[in-house]
């Protein structure tokens, strides 16, 4: 009792301690950043933030911006929604930041909407997908932007790939049904293949955290189908792709980024990802020498190759910093403004410029797995 | 008709997993009346344990097995005897609280202890397919399983009906106070009613880990709550009664994802602890005994 106690006294000064430090915003501007560093989708938050420290890093090595140095102040969501909310509100009233990047994902994303659109404080998400974090029933969030392309554009991507590349005829469509991203993606990619003249058999449904696929997929495998789409998150995807090829499933899988971690290889297993194909942001072994650039800046400072989530958590933090500068000032309405009229600007995932949702325009990635590695297959430009 | 087979194949392979996990509940419940809420971490524990042993000591399935139901063991004994035997003459309602603590305190120190992300198993023993007939499949761990799970149950009945400590646990099941009149140990049989529960538990969780090939702190959560709701569907307590009720349920859930209800599937799970509890609380197997006043 007497521990509980100190702690909570310990907080309550650690907390007045960095309010009085905030007042002082001089030196530096604070930008916080809501991600996903423990739980379930931990991978994403944590890959993300490493791309947001090494482009703070370089900025500040390059000066700061307008002679300011930027200071990362991270968040906890430990990927859930409301853990998410939670830590808006803390990054906003208690450490005082003119700007978040976060989340990586949809189902949290939209759970700090609502925090700043209220508060009143810019948001950008590197990586969240699902059309409804930057619109909502038909209206402009007016404080959030995004780094990536979304989920329609995702979806129907991969639906043109399954027609024209894999010659499908027919598709069989697995969800994660708690998942806003996994609906997302579906729905798109259900539309578009059925425009191409495909058909979709069936669409079943799993849970995040389920463990034994083989019921569903017994029935996947009586369908027959030409390919099998599953946009989910990579703890159940490797299982359901491990399990399938186990059953005897041949037929090609496919997804979205939320495959692109590397503890989907341990979990799957090298040999049952072949013959899989996913979208991404980015490939790692693309040529392009803007990404091999920041490729190799990513690997001397963490020692391992950056996935899609770094890359734009480092291109989150590039268009931020872009846009302090041209407001010329850190006030938080000033950055909304200048965010708002992002042109041409020079991303590693790609040149893009922000439409009227505030969604980027720019090219999507297409991955195939060959022996457990992401091989750069083709690039799909926007229609 | 193959297809009806295969699913059925798939429900009693996901049933008896249930029903390994079910083992551990219901004997401890059956000899000192508490709901282990932890049990299901200690079946998380169990698969971590295997897991670092095989990556870490590159030791093979036995001996990492081995080790792992040696460690759950000792923990469930420390669990018992930190949290649970300061507890003796409490209410029923604080040992069952304080069990919903310790679950916590093991989820959260697993997080705090091996981070929180999903973490790929070793593949232990190659998985061999068997075509039984026509498109039916089994493969070489569902059928392990089945097998691990009905010799332990014989096993257990074994120890509790047939060995002197078995002897100690029903006195100690029967009457707490005149048992330990009767010169037994009753500390020391509780203890080993929690080594023998935890050591089924881990051999559970390395099964687990060796079926599904991820593992993660909170593993055990769903995997717990459906081991007891088999158990109480067997008739919680009853060693026999947990092996069918987990392949009951494991089955029952299966039929209904395979015609298309895969999102009801756990809500399945609930309504028959529901119904149980209505109409036939004392489980399948269970005989109504009034509770002593």
């Amino acid at each position: 009792m007497a521990l509980a106690m100190g702690m909570v006294a310990g907080c309550g000064s650690q907390s007045t301690s960095s309010q009085g430090s905030s007042g002082d915003n001089g030196s530096t501007i604070k930008i916080g950043a809501d991600l996903e560093l423990t739980g379930g989708q931990a991978s994403y938050g944590t890959s993300a933030l490493k791309g947001i420290q090494l482009a703070a890093e370089e900025i500040n090595n390059a000066g700061g911006i307008n002679g300011k140095k930027i200071e990362i102040v991270q968040a906890d969501d430990s990927s859930k929604p409301e853990e998410s909310t939670r830590a808006a509100q803390k990054l906003i009233s208690q450490d005082k930041v003119v700007a978040i990047i976060g989340t990586s994902t949809s189902t949290n994303t939209l759970a700090a909407v609502q925090v700043v659109q209220d508060k009143k404080i810019p948001m950008i998400t590197p990586t969240a997908t699902n059309a409804k974090v930057t619109v909502n029933n038909g209206k402009v969030n007016s404080y959030v932007f995004r780094a990536c392309f979304i989920d329609p554009f995702q979806g129907s991507v991969m639906a043109n790939f399954a027609t024209q590349n894999l010659k499908a005829k027919t598709a069989v469509v697995y969800i994660d049904t708690s998942s806003d991203y996994s609906k997302g993606l579906a729905k798109s990619f259900e539309d578009t293949f059925k425009k191409n003249g495909g058909q979709i058999l069936s669409e079943e449904s799993y849970q995040q955290n389920d463990s034994d696929f083989k019921v569903v997929l017994t029935r996947i495998k009586e369908r027959n189908p030409d390919v099998i789409y599953v946009p989910g998150y990579y703890n159940e995807v490797g299982k359901i792709v491990k399990q399938a090829r186990e059953m005897g499933i041949k037929a090609p899988f496919m997804g979205g980024d939320g495959w692109d971690a590397p503890q989907l290889v341990d979990i799957a297993g090298k040999e049952n990802l072949n013959n899989t194909f996913i979208s991404n942001h980015y490939a790692a072994d693309d040529p392009d020498p803007v990404i091999q650039k920041f490729v190799s800046a990513f690997k001397t400072k963490y020692g391992s190759a950056p996935d899609g989530f770094a890359v734009l958590g480092y291109d989150a933090m590039n268009m931020l910093a872009d846009a302090i500068k041209r407001a010329g000032s850190a006030d938080p309405s000033k950055i909304r403004d200048a965010l708002e009229a992002t042109k041409d600007f020079k991303a590693v995932t790609g040149t893009l410029t922000l439409d009227q949702n505030h969604d980027p325009i720019k090219a999507a990635t297409i991955l195939e797995f060959k022996d457990g590695k992401e091989v750069f297959k083709t690039k799909v430009n926007p229609q | 008709m193959d297809y009806i087979i295969q699913q059925f194949i798939n429900g009693i392979s996901v049933g008896s997993i249930y029903a390994l996990i079910a083992l551990g509940y219901t004997m401890v419940y059956g000899i000192i009346k508490l709901i282990n809420f932890a049990h299901g971490d200690v079946f998380m524990i169990g698969a971590f344990v295997s897991f670092y042993a095989v990556t870490l000591l590159h030791l093979g399935f036995i001996p990492s097995l081995l080790i792992s139901m040696a460690a759950c063991a000792l923990v469930g004994v420390i669990i018992e005897r930190t949290a649970y035997k300061p507890l003796r003459n409490a209410s029923r309602i604080a040992v069952l609280i304080t069990a919903i603590g310790v679950s916590f305190l093991l989820e959260n120190g697993g997080i705090f202890a091996v981070g929180a992300q999903p973490k790929g198993f070793p593949e232990l023993i190659h998985k061999t397919q068997y075509t039984i007939f026509g498109n039916v499949t089994i493969d070489s761990i569902q059928i392990m399983i089945l097998a691990v799970t009905v010799i332990l149950m014989i096993l257990l009945q074994y120890i509790v009906h047939y060995t002197k400590i078995g002897k100690a646990m029903r006195a100690v099941s029967y009457d707490m106070e005149a048992a330990r009149l009767m010169g037994i140990n009753v500390d020391s049989t509780i203890s080993a009613t929690f080594a023998i529960g935890s050591a089924l538990a881990a051999a559970a969780g390395v099964i687990f880990g060796m079926t599904y090939n991820s593992i993660d702190p909170l593993m055990g959560i769903i995997p717990g709550l459906k081991a007891f709701v088999a158990a109480v569907l067997g008739g919680i307590g009853i060693i026999p009664g947990a092996l069918v009720g987990g392949l009951v349920l494991g089955v029952l859930e299966t039929a209904v994802s395979s015609v298309g209800y895969s999102l009801w599937r756990d809500g399945v799970a609930f309504a028959i602890l529901i119904l149980i509890l209505i109409f036939k609380p004392s489980g399948l197997f269970g005989k109504n005994v009034r509770e002593k006043v």
